[in-house]
């Protein structure tokens, strides 16, 4: 294993999720109950998600600088692995708002067009859907450096769009979702109880550690396989 | 670094049935750990169970990839 020190801190920052998680004090609260626990987990999928793209359209702007295709490979596996990370973080705000969200006393489709209609849902469905364009965009250009240039550009209007869809765009329109405004997740002071914080942060850096290194060993498998058909 | 991996999943299988012990054992007394709290216990070791999984089958991708880069 290659600098393998920040790769541990992963697992044991997750283990420590896992377990303090699901058995620390977490307060009380109307229709959350147990489930505000999902904290943890779902809005951590979210955050590796921004810091990932981030990482990406780094270095998108790095190729575009240098115009060393390392940085493009980097870039697009960044980028693979926070669109995973957002996948999952849409699933599970879906199982978690189907519990919350819906009434529990009519049959779950009947308030599944109220859920469906949020704007956090719907912007964080459209700033998804924007990276898969830059998929599909990158694949479709056969010519490597212009593929790589293409793609870079895009990049960075992916990444222009992903804050308005999923930050603005919901807090001018009347939503379910928390945290609209102020800092959401980042307010000390009367956003999230201090017990809570003491598993929320290490559990953002943990699976934010994991995005990387899966990230990490995708580039390293891409970057064998582009020196094996150089050679 | 191949035998040590295998010794390591080797050991974490013999671990796993040293597991299922316990809960031979426990059934005789009912105050055991993993009953309490309304089992949740058995939930968190269910989840730690993938999750370390997830995390071997990771360490073992990544010692695959270093190698390939060394030859």
């Amino acid at each position: 294993m290659r600098n393998n020190w920040w790769k541990i801190w992963s697992a044991v920052l997750l283990v420590y999720t896992f377990v303090a998680g699901l058995l620390g004090p977490v307060p009380s609260l109307p229709l959350l109950q147990e489930t505000i626990r999902n904290l943890y987990f779902h809005v951590c999928m979210w955050f590796a998600m921004m810091i990932l793209f981030t990482v990406s359209v780094v270095y998108s702007i790095r190729y575009l600088r240098t115009l060393d295709l390392k940085y493009d490979i980097y870039a697009r596996h960044f980028a693979v692995t926070a669109i995973v990370m957002g996948l999952l973080g849409y699933t599970t705000g879906a199982i978690w708002a189907a519990y919350t969200w819906a009434d529990p006393n009519k049959p779950l489709i009947n308030s599944f067009s109220t859920i469906a209609r949020d704007p956090k849902l719907i912007g964080a469905a459209i700033a998804l859907l924007v990276y898969f364009a830059y998929l599909i965009l990158r694949d479709a250009v056969t010519d490597i450096d212009k593929r790589a240039r293409i793609s870079a550009v895009y990049n960075i209007f992916a990444y222009a769009i992903l804050f308005p869809a999923i930050w603005i765009l919901p807090r001018i329109l009347p939503s379910l979702h928390p945290g609209n405004d102020g800092n959401p997740a980042l307010d000390v002071k009367n956003d999230i109880s201090a017990s809570m914080r003491l598993v929320f942060y290490p559990a953002i850096i943990g699976w934010t550690l994991l995005g990387v290194w899966i990230a990490t060993l995708k580039i390293r498998i891409q970057l064998l396989a582009d020196k094996k058909l150089m050679s | 670094m191949k035998i040590l991996s295998s010794r390591l999943i080797i050991g974490a299988l013999l671990l796993t049935l040293s597991m299922a012990a316990f809960g031979q054992t426990a059934r005789s007394s009912m105050d055991n750990v993993m009953r309490s709290n309304g089992q949740i216990y058995v939930v968190i070791a269910v989840m730690l169970t993938i999750l370390i999984g997830l995390l071997l089958y990771l360490v073992r991708l990544d010692k695959k990839i270093s190698k390939m880069e060394k030859r």
